[in-house]
């Protein structure tokens, strides 16, 4: 994906990783700027279904040929779905990150997190220094 | 470049041996069978019994002979030409070093061979580890581990069991941030926590960070000197101070040795650990990825923990204890002795005695070399790696390869592509890829992680001026040659005989293995 | 004095004037003065080619190679026969002197002979997943130990007494680090007992450790073990001896999860000890848990097929303080004699050869346990190796045959008290008929001597 991107409508968390909110659930992925510092992505290392997840900390591994990378939890909750698609073509992380690149659906366990995001404007801000 | 222009290597596609191997063809004839045969169901019950043979290859000697020197043919070496990898010291491998190792006397000699018929191997043993002892300025040396990674293991091993048998367990262990990976890797596996030491802007170990976070729950610092900049830490004194002061030990990663013989000693810098690369400054051929060898040197209060066995030479009396060992044999006509007797050691890292075939090598390299010759090489490489860099700033490069820490260097030095990605749009992969159509192998690319676009570049002793000169110069080429079309480099190399390969698809479908 | 050096005096000038500093000494000055080596390194001064080609000879002459005496040592390295043609290719310069294929478009023949050895080991031990090597056999048993606590987290483990002792106490050693603890299973008859294994067993055990044949030259039933190990949810890990695996039920077809072992046997000289390999074989979820280097397959930018170092990803020099394993160095060239001796010996080659060690083992074995006083440890199957009593002090006996010029073999003492009287024989195909019947009467005779003596002193 050639060119830098952080759409409106999705929440964003310090660490490059969004949140796209939908309810009391939310859809979880790394930032255009996350995965061009990565490289092609050839693997993703899932949570399982089920699995605790706490704001701040890793709950899953993305791979390129020559790093590993931790993924942030941007919000609190529980795993309800991973994309299974990623397991076949995880260079959808690279090309479409807020798409076909989604990582996980969590139910969220604490909406009063959501306050500490931050918007577009702002973590691109984060990005200029 | 098109494929009308292939090169006759590029044209000759890669085949395995398992693809050449046709039904009925062998090589190895084997000795006739001279006992009298027995049904073989009466020996090994079929039920143990393999059902179809493994599909190894069916071939000829010649075709065997001629595969692999092909495939040799596909390979850069160091006798070919400048390899000058970081932080990998690739030095002359002396041609006397593999005779001495193909004697009878070595190469077919058993290691569980009774000690008393061993006494050459044992007595080599004892003088590498005397010459190890004093070239690292500490009394005692194992020979046991394999590798570096191995005697880093031994090494933090040894310091748990230290700590432990005076009632104390601590939990981490202290790793600058431009340590090789081996560094933390080892810590994992040896059962301690890993704590970063921040770098100082000087390119030293930060002090203060480090005085911050010694404490008493604190086994082991683990340091390289000269460091992965390939810069000496000219606070040492004050850090093993800083370590010690809490009782912790202080390693000595031995990667970077090679500068230091001869000139300064980790013993006398207040290591109380160090681990050698044979296969880095003492010259064991690396054979495309080992063998190597990883003999540790301990100080006095580290000594009773040292893997078993040792070898010993046993003064004026007969050979206590080694009757239990298989070997009758005693007095001063065989000295030199396995000693198993060690109850406080941490036991055995692998099996028998250690990389024999290597300590062959590398006591040969000091018995040629001597006293002087070791301070020679510790004094040539840095006059090498310097002259290289001053050749290199002469030629205009340091605009877009700035030195990461302008200082004099030690052996080796640390450049920046930050500049060249920036100015000119490529990367330090892409002049990695390109000095290959220039004829010599690229420095290490991307260590230490610290800095952006590294280029870690260790010439060594063993080159001329002349050679260094030219791969300034070519360095120097390949920039300008980026200003004009950055397309050349970013598709190197061209002339090698496969170009670029794609490493993500490797890494995505991994294919380890030919399906047979 | 010897030196692989190359700068004149006038180069020296030359090079310090481009730098900029008037002196060597300039160059080292970050290091502080009070740890400047004073006097040099008190070791002797160099010496010429020859002189030092005289001085190894010397003190190679003074061992005694399996070349002066018909030697029956084994206990875990063979005098096999190493073909010339693996001297040759490995004296090559272009696979002798470089380093890790790290620029693979300058390493393929280095990749590809990973590539041909992974395929091989798969081939050999019938696990689908093989690494480019290890150090050698007993570390590469402690590796996989790490394996299993990654994939299980479990730090119960459990070793077979027939499990080689330099591999158990290894185990040993490294389990102060993992945070594992290891037991002992021991043997029944040779072999290891069912019944011990399954009262040991629980669902805390991380892994069983077997060796195939194992330390005493039996053959175990795996497929039975590796069963009741399998019942708790432990991995099952197996050293295997490779050159056996030609005859032998392979360890992917007997329920093993990790097959490892010592390489020495493939084309690797006995070198004293080292260098030689250990291999790394498992089944396919353990892929990513894999310790070392991995070759695999790929193509170029203009679609050529190519190898290179694949799923580094698990390697120290990216994971650091979470890689499966600390190993950076491995055994490339050990693994490439590995594989020519593989591909030499064949697909009929290496049956050939296991049923010539099993038929020509089983003739000294019997010949020997015939003997007045000598009986058999156990009479379990062997392919190549086998234990013995000799009812009578085990190093007279050895030194006694050692005079007449004949290795008998290993004493079983060195690393169990109990086995007091017990020796180990190796048969290799280097072994004929007529070496095998000179230890019957050399062995017979020293046997029949020792027994007078112990007689007399009684």
């Amino acid at each position: 994906m050639a060119d830098p991107s952080y759409p409106d409508d999705l929440r964003y968390h310090a660490e490059h990783d969004w949140a796209r909110i939908d309810g009391e659930s939310a859809t979880f992925g790394i930032t255009w700027y996350a995965q061009d510092a990565l490289g092609e992505v050839v693997f993703f290392d899932p949570p399982a279904v089920g699995t605790a997840v706490s704001k701040d900390e890793p709950y899953a591994e993305v791979e390129s040929v020559k790093a590993v990378s931790d993924v942030i939890s941007p919000l609190s909750g529980e795993i309800v779905e991973v994309n299974e698609a990623l397991a076949e073509t995880p260079e959808a992380i690279n090309e479409d990150p807020y798409g076909g690149g989604w990582l996980v659906r969590v139910r969220l366990s604490d909406p009063a997190e959501l306050d500490d995001l931050l918007d577009a404007d702002a973590y691109q801000a984060t990005l200029a220094g | 470049m098109s494929v009308t222009t292939e090169t006759p290597q590029q044209r000759d596609r890669a085949r395995t041996v398992f693809e050449k191997s046709r039904s009925g063809r062998r090589a190895a004839v084997l000795p006739a069978l001279d006992v009298p045969e027995r049904p073989l169901d009466e020996l090994i019950p079929p039920t143990l019994r393999r059902v179809d043979p493994p599909r190894l290859p069916e071939i000829s000697e010649p075709e065997i002979v001629r595969h692999y020197n092909r495939l040799s043919q596909r390979n850069f070496d160091l006798d070919s030409g400048f390899y000058p990898l970081g932080s990998c010291t690739m030095k002359h491998n002396p041609k006397l070093h593999e005779r001495v190792a193909a004697l009878p006397g070595n190469a077919r000699l058993h290691p569980a061979q009774m000690p008393a018929r061993a006494q050459g191997a044992l007595e080599l043993m004892w003088r590498l580890q005397g010459a190890l002892a004093e070239i690292a300025g500490l009394p005692h040396v194992s020979l046991q581990p394999s590798a570096g990674s191995h005697g880093e293991l031994a090494g933090v091993l040894l310091t748990r069991a230290y700590h432990r048998d005076r009632g104390e367990e601590r939990t981490k262990v202290l790793t600058p941030d431009t340590a090789h990976g081996t560094n933390p890797a080892t810590v994992t596996m040896a059962g301690y926590q890993v704590v970063k030491v921040g770098t100082a802007s000087d390119g030293g170990v930060d002090v203060d960070d480090l005085r911050a976070k010694a404490d008493e729950s604190v086994a082991c610092l683990m340091l390289t000197n000269p460091n992965t900049l390939g810069l000496f830490d000219s606070n040492i004194v004050e850090i093993a101070r800083v370590v010690h002061a809490v009782g912790a030990t202080l390693y000595y990663d031995g990667a970077n040795l090679n500068p230091m013989m001869g000139v300064s000693r980790p013993g006398d810098m207040g290591f109380d650990i160090v681990h050698f690369n044979l296969h880095k400054s003492f010259t064991q051929p690396h054979g495309g990825g080992g063998p190597g060898s990883g003999p540790i040197a301990v100080s006095e209060r580290i000594e009773p923990f040292l893997p078993r066995p040792l070898v010993v030479r046993r003064e004026g009396h007969a050979i206590a204890g080694s009757a239990a060992n298989g070997d009758r044999v005693g007095g001063s006509q065989t000295p030199y002795d396995l000693d198993y007797d060690r109850p406080k050691s941490i036991g055995r890292l692998r099996g028998f005695q250690g990389n024999y075939g290597v300590f062959v090598r590398s006591y040969a390299y000091i018995c040629s070399l001597g006293a002087d010759g070791l301070r020679d090489v510790a004094e040539s490489s840095v006059l090498n790696a310097n002259y290289l860099l001053a050749r290199l700033r002469r030629a205009g490069v340091s605009q877009y390869l700035p030195l990461a820490y302008d200082r004099i260097c030690m052996h080796e030095f640390v450049l920046s592509g930050a500049p060249m990605k920036r100015d000119l749009k490529i990367r330090t992969l892409d002049l990695a890829k390109r000095l290959l159509d220039f004829g010599f192998h690229p420095p290490t690319v991307y260590f230490p992680l610290l800095v952006e676009e590294a280029l870690l570049v260790e010439p060594t002793e063993t080159e001329t001026r002349e050679t260094l000169d030219a791969f300034a110069d070519a360095i120097a080429e390949i920039l300008n040659e980026a200003r004009e079309d950055p397309e050349i480099a970013r598709n190197a190399p061209y002339s090698t005989p496969v170009r670029r390969l794609d490493e993500a698809r490797a890494a995505k479908q991994p294919v380890t293995r030919q399906p047979l | 004095m010897s030196r692989y050096t190359s700068a004149t005096e006038d180069d020296r000038r030359a090079m310090l004037e481009e730098i900029g500093v008037a002196s060597i000494e300039e160059l080292f000055a970050d290091i502080p003065r009070e740890l400047l080596l004073r006097g040099g390194l008190d070791l002797p001064q160099g010496r010429p080619e020859q002189e030092v080609y005289e001085h190894l000879r010397e003190l190679a002459e003074r061992n005694v190679s399996t070349e002066r005496e018909i030697s029956f040592l084994g206990a875990g390295m063979y005098d096999h026969y190493v073909p010339a043609l693996i001297d040759s290719i490995l004296q090559r310069s272009e696979f002798l002197t470089p380093y890790t294929p790290y620029q693979p478009e300058v390493s393929q023949g280095g990749l590809q002979v990973m590539f041909e050895y992974q395929t091989a080991i798969c081939e050999l031990t019938a696990l689908p997943v093989s690494n480019a090597s290890v150090y050698e056999g007993p570390s590469a048993v402690g590796a996989a130990a790490y394996l299993a606590k990654l994939a299980n987290g479990r730090t119960r483990m459990l070793a077979s007494r027939g499990v080689h002792p330099h591999s158990r106490e290894t185990l040993q050693t490294l389990s102060t680090g993992y945070g594992t603890t290891v037991e002992d299973v021991a043997l029944r008859d040779g072999a290891t007992d069912l019944d011990a294994l399954a009262a040991a067993l629980a669902d805390d055990v991380g892994a069983v450790f077997l060796q195939q044949p194992n330390f005493l030259g039996a053959v175990e039933d795996v497929a039975a073990l590796a069963a009741a190990a399998h019942d708790h949810g432990a991995l099952v890990v197996c050293a295997c001896d490779p050159l056996s695996l030609g005859v032998l039920a392979p360890p992917g077809a007997c329920g093993v999860d990790v097959a490892v072992g010592e390489g020495q046997t493939l084309g690797n000289r006995l070198d004293f000890g080292g260098p030689s390999f250990g291999f790394f074989a498992a089944s396919e979820e353990h892929l990513r848990q894999m310790p070392g280097r991995i070759a695999g397959e790929t193509v170029d930018a203009d679609g050529r097929r190519g190898f290179v170092l694949t799923l580094q990803t698990r390697e120290q020099h990216i994971r650091r303080e979470r890689a499966t394993s600390n190993i950076c160095t491995s055994q490339a060239l050990n693994a490439l004699a590995g594989v020519i001796y593989l591909a030499w010996l064949g697909r009929r080659g290496i049956v050939e050869l296991g049923e010539l060690l099993i038929q020509r083992t089983a003739y000294a074995r019997d010949a020997l346990a015939a003997l007045p006083g000598v009986s058999t440890l156990h009479d379990r199957p062997v392919v190549r190796e086998f234990a013995i009593r000799l009812g009578a002090p085990v190093h007279g006996v050895i030194e006694r045959c050692a005079r007449e010029g004949v290795n008998p073999g290993y004493a079983l003492a060195r690393d169990d008290p109990e086995l007091a009287d017990g020796l180990l024989v190796a048969i290799t195909e280097q072994r004929s008929r007529a070496d095998i019947d000179r230890l019957v009467d050399v062995l017979g005779a020293a046997v029949a001597a020792e027994r007078d003596v112990v007689e007399v002193r009684a």
